[in-house]
């Protein structure tokens, strides 16, 4: 019975440290910050896994930048909303200089750490606003090249029905399906949208189901917000956009662009603006949108031959005039709905 | 409002039913195995997003299909032989066992997937299965698609369901399982080795429910992500008793939650202004409506729970 019950810790304890092992930082700073070197020390704290494609972005842009900035870069995932305020201010404490990570579902806990540690740099993708002296907030504007990528569906568009398959309606979701319902209605105003959601971030077998059940009633476009809706679109052969990131290896054929962000002239001009002294607590927005290359249409690879040559004019040209501000794309936050 | 009239929109919707039902088939009737044997196995969820790692990772080296369906299912098998190691060897709490194993299983699989795949911009993807069409019969108007072509787990899933009916009901093994679940005691009396109809038990449950995880990575996506299963494995355990430990009700459950799951999302397609959340709810809604009627007179197998030790 004994020799059991040892046994049985023992196995608890195996299983534990392997848990731990998946969530641990990659590395453990082992010392405080020495400013040795005059080097910048970034932290970085996601709420998710970074496979998730909205920290993913943050995570790659500050890989980026410690390729090319020079700086040192610490960051732990998954951290979840319980622990966010405890691992927040284990970096704080560590004195890194400036600490990047998303604040949706932690919006108390940053703005109170924030508070304590004035001389650090918090930047915080957040749905708020920024926070004097030392708290300054992103998010995803890429509305734009969601408007364009619309503009090209209603184009290519035979049925003339459109769908869109998203994750959960919040605010920086609905504002990019809904510019891209807009763009789509600008270039053909009989078009008809499906929308659907998942309500969840992660589930792209469901995610697949929702496309498949938009294609087969009609739907010969779709935006895919979320992992899943591409692999219908292949299977059934009709087109796709995808989001966030670049997603045309995932169906070469039939993923023609979509929306991207860039989180790097965000990074970078945070960086700069700490090492140089300049920084400032701030709505970072405009780093996060065409005209500052935080925003951009994924690059048509094949499609760049397979496009009618008139909507690659009109998409270039639509692209030119929101870059130099002629063209505003509306911003509308309303939940969007299925015609 | 002229889509629901429409053969396609009703070809569309029985087929995804079956399909999305594919994996919780599976899943259920591993379960159902489990408790008849006295074994809640909590460990599901983990074992089937372990096994959907396995599938991927096999087929991504190796791009054998089959051979991914094989180590996913050999993973839920060890799985199975761990669960039953904590709770008949070493007679510990199911509960706190199973969701150690959940636990465990999912940290496992995605510290894995990081360690050999790291964290690419796009997860890589591999070629998943085809549907596989029924030679003949799957032209056969509306049933055709239907039924006919579906994903070769799908047909394994469906073939299971009655083999799960005539081992549990109609061989020697099926009688010691059912005894040892309802009346360890006794069955022990009569020569039933206990531990190792338990051991066998736990096998079952765990290759079914590592197949079932295959299915989302190998047939219905291609690719493997953070929470795939997305608690499909908890709808297992809620659709046992909604089965009532019997397999064909097995069946019956899952193709009524796949189906009102599928006409969720295609209701949120028509221009019917009812909040989507409503549609994502229904299958869940409609599993403990259910359960509360059907809970009252489910037979639970009595030994649920209970670790077996010889006087």
């Amino acid at each position: 019975m004994k020799n059991r019950k040892v046994l049985a810790l023992l196995i608890a304890l195996l299983m534990v440290v392997v848990v731990f092992a998946g969530c641990a930082p990659k590395e453990q700073p082992q010392q405080p910050a020495q400013p040795a070197e005059n080097k910048i020390k970034v932290a970085a704290i996601y709420a998710t896994p970074i496979e998730e494609p909205w920290d993913g972005a943050i995570h790659h842009a500050l890989l980026k930048a410690k390729d090319e900035l020079g700086i040192d870069y610490e960051w732990t995932e998954n951290v979840g909303y319980s622990d966010f305020e405890r691992v927040l201010r284990e970096y704080a404490d560590k004195g890194y200089n400036v600490i990047f990570g998303d604040a949706f579902g932690s919006e108390d806990a940053v703005r109170r750490v924030a508070k304590d540690y004035p001389d650090i740099a918090f930047v915080f993708g957040s749905g708020e606003g920024p926070s004097d002296p030392n708290l300054s907030v992103f998010d995803d504007w890429i509305q734009e090249p969601a408007y364009v990528c619309g503009m090209i569906a209603g184009k290519i568009t035979k049925s003339n029905i459109i769908g869109v398959v998203g994750g959960v309606p919040v605010p920086e979701v609905n504002r990019i399906v809904n510019a891209f319902i807009a763009g789509a209605k600008e270039t053909n105003p009989d078009v008809k949208v499906k929308v659907a959601f998942i309500g969840s971030w992660f589930d792209p077998p469901k995610a697949k189901e929702a496309a498949l059940a938009q294609i087969e009633q009609g739907a010969d476009v779709l935006y895919a917000e979320r992992y899943g809706v591409i692999d219908a679109c292949k299977e059934k052969g009709v087109y796709a956009f995808g989001s966030l990131l670049d997603q045309h290896s995932l169906a070469p054929d039939y993923v023609i662009s979509g929306p991207v962000w860039d989180m790097y002239p965000t990074v970078k001009y945070v960086i700069e603006s700490v090492k140089n002294g300049s920084y400032t607590a701030q709505d970072l927005k405009d780093w996060s949108m065409m005209g500052k290359g935080g925003a951009k249409l994924a690059p048509f690879h094949e499609f760049e031959d397979k496009l009618p040559k008139d909507v690659i004019d009109m998409v270039n040209k639509r692209v030119e005039e929101i870059k130099s501000g002629k063209f505003r794309v509306p911003i509308n936050e309303a939940t969007p709905k299925s015609d | 409002m002229s889509n629901f009239l429409t053969v396609t929109f009703w070809v569309g919707l029985l087929a995804a039913t079956v399909r999305m039902a594919t994996p919780l088939i599976l899943a259920t009737l591993g379960e159902t195995f489990a408790e008849r044997s006295g074994i809640l196995n909590l460990g599901i969820e983990g074992m089937m997003l372990f096994g959907s790692f396995a599938g991927f990772i096999t087929v991504y080296f190796t791009k054998s299909l089959w051979l991914g369906v094989t180590f996913a299912t050999l993973s839920g098998f060890l799985f199975g032989v761990f669960m039953a190691f904590l709770v008949v060897t070493l007679g510990l709490n199911q509960h706190v066992s199973g969701l150690g194993i959940t636990i465990f299983a999912s940290g496992l699989a995605y510290y894995l997937y990081r360690a050999i795949i790291g964290s690419p911009t796009v997860p890589p993807t591999i070629k998943a299965f085809d549907t596989l069409k029924i030679p003949l019969l799957w032209k056969i108007p509306v049933l055709g698609p239907i039924l006919f072509n579906q994903y070769a787990l799908t047909y394994i899933a469906l073939v299971t369901v009655f083999v799960a009916r005539y081992v549990i009901f109609k061989t020697t093994f099926g009688l010691s399982l059912r005894a040892v679940g309802e009346n360890p005691e006794a069955a022990d009396a009569v020569g039933v080795n206990v531990y190792k109809t338990r051991y066998i038990a736990m096998m079952i449950a765990g290759s079914l429910t590592g197949m079932s995880g295959a299915f989302f990575t190998l047939a219905q996506f291609n690719m493997f992500t953070f929470d795939i299963v997305a608690g499909r494995g908890w709808v297992a355990i809620a659709l046992v008793i909604f089965a009532n430990w019997i397999p064909v009700r097995v069946l019956w459950g899952a193709l009524l939650f796949g189906g009102i799951d599928s006409l969720g999302l295609r209701l949120q397609g028509t221009a019917i202004r009812i909040p989507f959340q409503v549609y994502l709810t229904l299958p869940y809604l409609f599993t403990i409506i259910v359960l509360i009627f059907i809970a009252r007179n489910a037979s639970y197998p009595s030994a649920l729970l209970k670790p077996y030790r010889r006087e």
